[in-house]
């Protein structure tokens, strides 16, 4: 647990390092997870090393996300200027990428001959 | 009277007070989830959230000084980011095989994702720093936060936008594409996954084995492109 740990912490830092020595707008973690999954690709046994760990931590996700959640009393009047707006943009949008998205793949699918039962 | 005075005034400066209602509230939400049946709109973050909001208001707590408690959770999100790695390495496969239709699918609904929701708010009236917490609600939480901040939008209602975009997308999903006609199991995954992130992700392996594996390819993607997509569409609405 402390190698995998320890490694997922290490590429997390080399991607804070990289994105803002060079500015990026992209975060940190997000970096650190291509550069992982890059190195599984180099590194044999590195995938098998971190999974359990990794499996740990993502099966407790959403609980993550609660502290952030809450800060939305210290910002209830933005919520209520612009509820409105918020909920039609996030009702249409979804829609919208749901269906876009899933048009898309079977259209693409089907001009590539690329099936679904294999 | 001075001995419960005494020990809410120490209480209230440690973390270990906070730190525990977080784990507590979020405990009471998950078993309103599993006592549902797991229906898609009892979602126990958005039900820890109003408990802890509940609480931080009843006994007059500042959310600075509920994170001092909640910051050692909320810094797991980096490391879990990092972790989703994992999965992504595990369906390389299924990626490779399907990877035209894939490409296709993440950059049609992602920047589906991100160009409505910017549109419809901005034509609406709301202001730029709002938008910026707005345009990555479709990744998934850890990255969509760190994208809101880095654009300089309020990681906090970023939060809650993605968990709304969550729960909106697994309720509608399966009505929406049934209304489309969609059969592929495969493309009905991915964009859900593309669209509503984990909550979507969580929901399409109720529904279908296939599906379920599908958007979670398609909520790891998205997190990459999303970090592309938002900050340059930003550049459209300012």
């Amino acid at each position: 647990m402390i190698p995998a740990l320890a490694t997922i912490l290490l590429f997390q830092l080399a991607g804070e390092v990289v994105a803002r020595g060079l500015g990026l707008t992209l975060p940190g973690p997000v970096l650190g997870m291509v550069g992982l999954l890059a190195a599984f690709g180099l590194v044999p046994g590195l995938a098998a090393m971190v999974r359990p760990t990794a499996q740990g931590l993502l099966a407790h996700l959403s609980l993550l996300f609660v502290p952030a959640g809450v800060g939305v009393v210290a910002h209830m009047g933005v919520l209520r200027a612009d509820g409105l707006a918020l909920a039609l943009a996030l009702l249409v949008s979804t829609a919208a990428a749901i269906a876009v998205g899933a048009l898309t793949f079977a259209a693409v699918a089907r001009l590539t001959g690329n099936r679904a039962d294999d | 009277m001075t001995d419960a005075a005494l020990i809410w005034s120490y209480l209230s400066r440690e973390p270990l007070l906070w730190l525990t209602a977080t784990l507590l509230a979020y405990w009471v939400g998950d078993i309103a989830f599993r006592a549902s049946g797991r229906q898609p709109f009892i979602n126990p973050v958005l039900i820890a959230v109003l408990v802890l909001a509940l609480v931080l208001w009843s006994t007059g707590t500042a959310y600075p000084a509920y994170f001092e408690g909640a910051k050692f959770v909320h810094f797991m999100l980096g490391p879990a980011t990092v972790a989703l790695a994992v999965p992504m390495y595990g369906n390389l496969r299924a990626v490779r095989r399907a990877a035209l239709p894939m490409l296709a699918a993440l950059l049609a609904g992602s920047f589906t994702a991100v160009f409505s929701a910017l549109a419809i708010a901005w034509a609406m009236g709301v202001e730029p720093s709002v938008l910026a917490s707005l345009a990555p609600k479709s990744a998934t939480a850890p990255v969509a936060i760190g994208i809101s901040e880095a654009m300089g939008g309020a990681p906090t209602v970023t939060a809650v936008l993605v968990l709304l975009t969550g729960i909106i997308g697994a309720v509608i999903a399966t009505p929406l594409l049934n209304a489309l006609g969609l059969t592929d199991w495969r493309a009905r995954g991915f964009a859900v996954g593309v669209a509503a992130h984990g909550i979507g992700t969580a929901r399409a392996f109720q529904v279908h084995e296939t599906a379920g594996a599908f958007a979670g390819i398609g909520m790891g993607l998205n997190a990459v492109l999303t970090a592309l997509v938002a900050p340059w569409a930003m550049g459209f609405f300012n």
